[in-house]
């Protein structure tokens, strides 16, 4: 035990001292940067953290490594913004978004998947099939044009702030609804009956069926719903920044990093891993142009040198 | 995901394809069960040749002389070359159990040295002679390759695939992003192919001919070391990693040393790969080329070493016709759909149709003798 807690003293040390150096030298330097810079990287975390739960609640339950992720990001994104723009009402582009990749999920585990279980290496072949032709048909459908659509005017405009002038208000609330969004995944996964089936199949998914719950239907459950919030980010995303071909392949990595380094089908995890790599991204980008997404490459090989499950993974 | 299951899923089309060929068990002999015999390898291989192989071989060496230009050098020296790389992730896939995504971004950097320590028109090039910077360039690579088996390795089975496609997409960014190294977006233009003994290595009919020397050289490459102790060891902890951990064999550097073995391929594939553009951009190692790397090799099969050429056939000519079946644009679409019907429904790929195909017709003839013998 007291070896242990040296341990943990030894890593505080070694990695907190040099960001506790850099961060007085930032505030001393150009205090307005430094925190301009840490609240988009917190809001870009909020960002993946809405991509990546999806995904990593797909992983977690059905070991689907689903790689078109990305694709039903930008599905979500255009159909969204299609629904926006002819009724001009953003809710309903975000309900849409996150119905429509929440149904492609759907019958996708229910024509597809259902009949490869257990062949991980073939589901993941499939998604990537999948993502080819669904990222060649939205180009097909909607071109190589870049797409932006405005939040209600409720969240637009910025909001004052001390040390720095104003913020984006958008943003700050994309941060919000991500911690909402993270808390009712909490307590869906946690404190409902069909949430408590999920982790179970989590565990053991042999046990669950041979308790008599339909494992099928909470399958293609997870699988909607985890589909569903790529499309959803794919709207709050494609709002707070822009829609174009080339996304998917963006947010399919970020989830991927995000995954692999908070830890594969942990939503706490997620959020870990989604605060760590938004940082990283936004800092690097700020004090390191050129070496931007080096960072972010950093941070993964080093967590994987350590922790090769992830920061908050358990064995599978 | 338990050790068990990685095993089946790797295997499913394994048992499969056993069984069929054994079947009609007097016409096929099954695939010998190897056992570590360097030594007298080279008459057992002489002893196994058969009709087939000498027309193949017959085949690609006439090939050039037969057709025109175009289908030597974009149609054969391409397949040859991105044969190349797939292969490299045929032997760690198929032998290794690994499934790399990042083969193409070793082949990338192998490119890029080429092109950063050779001639190319940027004034970061350093104008070393070719085969020097050719030599760097593979063995910069090949470290790059083990440094990514080093990083993917201590993961297992599906966490692979993502690692690897992590650590290739970084790199697409850092060559996107780097100016200083790597030029940028704009990459390296005229990395022309060396003259060599006053062959100009750039015309088709050397480059096919270059081309296709490495590729065999690459293919009886792999081919004897998935016989030797390595390869027999690797398969072995392909299929079951605990129990050969029990018996003592070092697991993890067994696998690095696949990584590695497999970056020398494409490497040499890269290098072949930025003679036959010219040119290397970060869209070179982009993630759609990563996976046209996949797609190659899963379209071909991965359970035997020329499956990554068949493959490599197959995509080649699809990305020249499409035009012709449907607009050019809709290349994608095509191929991914090509992708996705040879995953659903032949998971072998190619091969796994060619066994089938075999076994029917084995079946058939014995049918017949069956019937005539009475």
């Amino acid at each position: 035990m007291r070896s242990r807690a040296f341990q943990l003293w030894a890593w505080l040390i070694v990695i907190g001292g040099p960001i506790a150096v850099f961060v007085v030298w930032a505030l001393v330097d150009n205090a307005r940067q430094f925190v301009s810079t840490f609240l988009n990287g917190v809001t870009l975390a909020a960002l993946y953290f809405l991509v990546a739960s999806g995904f990593t609640l797909v992983f977690g339950l059905m070991r689907n490594v689903n790689l078109a992720h990305g694709s039903l990001y930008l599905l979500g994104a255009y159909v969204g913004w299609e629904v926006g723009d002819a009724t001009d009402m953003w809710l309903l582009a975000v309900a849409a978004g996150f119905l429509t990749a929440a149904l492609v999920g759907f019958l996708l585990q229910v024509f597809v998947f259902r009949f490869m279980q257990g062949q991980d290496l073939r589901q993941t072949m499939v998604t990537i099939g999948l993502s080819i032709v669904l990222a060649d048909l939205m180009l097909w459908q909607w071109g190589g044009v870049i797409y932006q659509f405005d939040p209600p005017r409720a969240i637009y405009g910025s909001l004052p702030m001390p040390i720095i002038r104003g913020y984006p208000t958008y943003r700050i609330v994309v941060f919000l609804g991500a911690v909402a969004i993270g808390l009712l995944l909490w307590w869906f996964l946690n404190r409902t009956r069909v949430g408590m089936m999920i982790r179970a199949g989590v565990d053991d998914r042999a046990m669950l069926a041979a308790s008599g719950v339909n494992v099928q239907r909470v399958f293609a459950l997870t699988f909607a719903i985890g589909a569903g919030m790529a499309g959803f980010a794919g709207v709050v995303g494609g709002t707070a920044l822009s829609i174009s071909p080339g996304e998917d392949t963006r947010y399919l990595l970020a989830s991927l990093v995000v995954v692999i380094v908070g830890g594969m089908g942990s939503i706490t995890g997620a959020a870990v891993g989604a605060l760590l790599i938004g940082l990283a991204e936004q800092f690097g980008l700020a004090y390191a142009p050129t070496y931007g997404i080096v960072f972010t490459f950093v941070v993964m090989a080093l967590v994987l040198a350590f922790r090769p499950r992830g920061i908050l993974g358990k064995p599978a | 995901m338990s050790a068990a299951q990685w095993r089946r899923a790797m295997n499913s089309g394994a048992g499969r394809y056993a069984l069929r060929t054994a079947t009609p068990a007097a016409a096929a002999p099954l695939p010998a069960v190897e056992a570590p015999r360097v030594g007298p390898a080279i008459s057992a291989a002489l002893g196994k040749i058969r009709l087939r192989h000498v027309i193949v071989l017959a085949a690609v060496i006439v090939y050039p002389l037969v057709v025109s230009p175009f289908f030597t050098f974009q149609i054969g020296g391409q397949s040859l070359a991105l044969g190349l790389i797939a292969l490299s992730l045929t032997f760690l896939g198929g032998y290794g159990g690994m499934v790399s995504l990042a083969q193409m971004s070793v082949a990338g950097l192998a490119g890029y040295m080429v092109a950063i320590l050779g001639t190319s028109i940027d004034p970061i090039s350093l104008h070393w002679p070719w085969w020097l910077a050719v030599a760097f360039a593979i063995l910069i690579a090949t470290g790059f390759a083990t440094f990514v088996g080093w990083l993917s390795v201590r993961t297992e089975g599906i966490y692979t695939i993502m690692i690897t496609l992590a650590i290739g997409v970084a790199f697409y960014y850092l060559t996107l992003q780097n100016y200083s190294l790597f030029a940028g977006h704009r990459g390296f233009n005229q990395v022309n192919a060396p003259d060599v003994l006053g062959v100009n290595l750039r015309d088709p009919l050397p480059f096919y001919y270059l081309s296709l020397a490495c590729a065999l050289g690459g293919y009886f490459f792999v081919q004897y070391i998935i016989r030797a102790p390595f390869g027999i060891a690797l398969q072995g902890v392909r299929d079951n990693p605990r129990r050969m951990r029990a018996l003592g064999f070092h697991v993890t550097a067994h696998r690095v040393a696949a990584y590695s073995v497999a970056g020398v391929l494409a490497s040499v594939g890269g290098v072949l790969m930025i003679w036959y553009n010219n040119q290397i951009s970060p869209e070179s190692t982009g993630l759609g080329r990563m996976i046209d790397i996949l797609v190659i090799a899963v379209l071909g099969g991965m359970r035997h070493p020329i499956g990554a050429f068949a493959g490599a056939i197959v995509f080649v000519l699809v990305q020249n016709f499409a035009i012709d079946l449907i607009a050019r644009e809709r290349f994608n679409l095509v191929i991914g759909c090509v992708f996705l019907a040879i995953v659903l429904f032949s998971p072998d790929g190619l091969l796994g149709l060619w066994a089938q195909l075999r076994a029917r017709l084995a079946a058939f003839g014995a049918q017949a003798k069956f019937r005539s013998g009475g």
